[in-house]
């Protein structure tokens, strides 16, 4: 049986979240105590060498992203916490700031005195105005205890648009405006908020930080998986026994997700799909069970680990039913900036309205192929990119369940 | 009309402040008033149009008036799997009103939007931000009472 490991969450139900003693006590802010006794590339090249990636889906080694911002040699930065956890299924981010907000300002200000930042921001999804509340009270309390020293971190509210998790979106936000992707490169540890060198980091990749400072490079890196190394909080829903988030290896295998920690299927009914990563992960169907979660394992089969969500199908689920809820999802968060978005996310979701209604045809499908092929290239940001994962991979792997609805 | 430029001003100095405003008004009124937007051009220094438009890009901001309770229900994947289909029902029901609709008396609007992340228990309806968990068609007069 496999069993959890809580780094991130090492202080879940152990420490009031709204009380820092508590933090302290529990050993908070030694990581950036060790941090600041070491030069700034040090710490950089510590957390290169943990083999630390980004925890928000795309998987960049945070210290190499550091090292962009890092060697710009710019006076002024920023260091932003992406905490517009918007990925169906996925409520990871929440978990940890209303449990271990501290945790979290830790890891910021790690990152702020690694690439000599002054003032951080963190975006946090406006559906959770309390979890602002307690980031404000947890900011207010490092502050005044001198904890955060000269960094300055400051909340702003999303306000619910999903590609505001794609990191020049969130940027483009923050600076007051309509949340649409910049053109990149530059990417933003150059040029990001206010034009000047901005890294943007997951709540979970920053909750990582004190602990890989206070312990080390080596005993980060020697967890889980060789090339993603650490563990990941992953939240099960859909049909599954256990309803509810874990933190596992990385070399945790998906069969050992959905049943030693799900519990399994409910109902003494049989396993059919298995979406991970969110919204815009790919489907697996049962012959990919044994794969390891970690981000490079999963790429392989097709699939993506991305938010950490898993949301889990029995086999009475019409994967039809399911992808048209998924179409309209995209079709109503694409921004519109790029053509290939705006149109190919609409005409995705016609064409799977037209199989769920039973009036489909063999040309929808092979369209809605092409027209996949065509988006997961031609978008400008990872919304559009990542869109079409989940027809292509049921097209793929339940193409049945397409086929029935044949007109 | 005074009472707009009051919250807006209050933002007119932090960087990027339009949207914070915005979420400002939006508590005060529970929505965005049409001539709030001309004002926060104004403050802002930005054009009508675009003051309006960074208004109407973001769902969780509503320009024009709505009800005193927004009820807002998830029609994500793993809402939509566990029910929510069900449970628009009856909301639709019980406030006699269909989806996109803000009763008589001004008090309830239904709205979907997407995920609001309280996955554990779904399905998931949220009243002013407020989220209600493993909500079924029989819960639903209930929780609705709670607003009465």
């Amino acid at each position: 049986m496999a069993e959890e490991m809580r780094i991130v969450l090492r202080n879940y139900g152990k420490i009031d979240p709204l009380n820092i003693d508590d933090y302290l006590n529990a050993g908070g802010y030694k990581g950036l105590e060790k941090a600041r006794s070491m030069s700034q590339l040090d710490v950089i090249n510590e957390v290169k060498k943990s083999g630390l990636r980004g925890r928000g889906g795309a998987g960049f080694n945070a210290g190499a992203k550091w090292s962009f911002a890092y060697n710009t040699g710019a006076e002024e930065k920023y260091v932003i916490c992406n905490a517009d956890e918007g990925e169906p299924g996925t409520y990871k981010d929440r978990i940890i700031m209303e449990n271990d907000p501290q945790s979290l300002l830790e890891g910021m200000a790690i990152c702020a005195y690694a690439i000599g930042a002054k003032k951080g921001y963190i975006y946090c999804r406006g559906e959770y105005p309390y979890v602002v509340e307690k980031l404000n009270v947890a900011i207010e309390q490092a502050k005044s205890k001198g904890c955060l020293g000269d960094f300055d971190i400051e909340v702003r509210m999303g306000a619910g648009a999903y590609v505001c998790g794609e990191e020049s979106a969130l940027i483009e936000s923050i600076e007051g405006h309509r949340g649409e992707p910049r053109f990149k490169p530059p990417y933003p540890p150059v040029i990001g908020l206010w034009q000047k060198p901005t890294i943007v980091n997951n709540v979970e990749t920053f909750a990582n930080l004190p602990l890989i400072l206070e312990k080390g490079a080596d005993w980060y890196s020697s967890i889980g998986a060789k090339s993603y190394p650490g563990t990941k909080v992953l939240t099960l829903t859909g049909d599954v026994v256990n309803r509810t988030f874990i933190e596992v290896p990385t070399d945790t295998t998906i069969r050992q997700v959905i049943y030693d920690f799900g519990g399994g299927i409910p109902n003494g009914k049989k396993f059919k799909a298995v979406q991970i990563g969110g919204t815009s992960g790919g489907f697996t169907p049962e012959e990919f069970l044994d794969t390891s979660i970690d981000f490079d394992s999963m790429t392989a089969i097709g699939a993506a680990l991305g938010s950490g969500a898993v949301f889990v199908m029995d086999e009475t689920r019409d994967i039809v039913d399911v992808i048209q809820r998924i179409t309209k999802f995209f079709e109503h968060e694409s921004c519109g900036k790029c053509s290939p978005c705006r149109e190919g996310t609409k005409r995705m979701h016609e064409m799977v309205c037209r199989l769920a209604a039973g009036q489909g045809s063999a040309d929808d499908i092979a369209n809605m192929e092409r027209l996949g092929r065509v988006m997961s290239v031609a978008c400008l940001c990872g919304l559009g990119q990542a869109a079409p994962a989940p027809v292509l991979t049921t097209l793929k792997h339940f193409a049945g369940d397409y086929n029935a609805n044949l007109n | 009309m005074a009472d707009y430029l009051n919250i807006l001003q209050k933002y007119k100095d932090v960087p990027g402040g339009i949207i914070e405003a915005y979420h400002a008004l939006q508590r005060e009124y529970n929505y965005i008033p049409e001539d709030a937007i001309a004002q926060a051009a104004e403050v802002f220094k930005m054009p009508k149009a675009k003051a309006y438009g960074v208004a109407t890009f973001y769902s969780y901001f509503k320009v024009g008036k709505r009800g005193r309770y927004v009820v807002r229900i998830c029609e994500s994947a793993p809402c939509h799997v566990a029910g929510a289909a069900e449970v628009v029902k009856a909301l639709e029901q019980q406030l006699g009103i269909k989806m996109g609709e803000t009763t008589a008396d001004g008090k309830f609007t239904l709205e979907f939007t997407e995920c609001v992340g309280q996955c554990q228990a779904t399905p998931v309806i949220t009243i002013n931000s407020k989220p209600y968990h493993d909500v079924s068609p029989d819960k639903v007069a209930g929780i609705l009472a709670e607003y009465q």
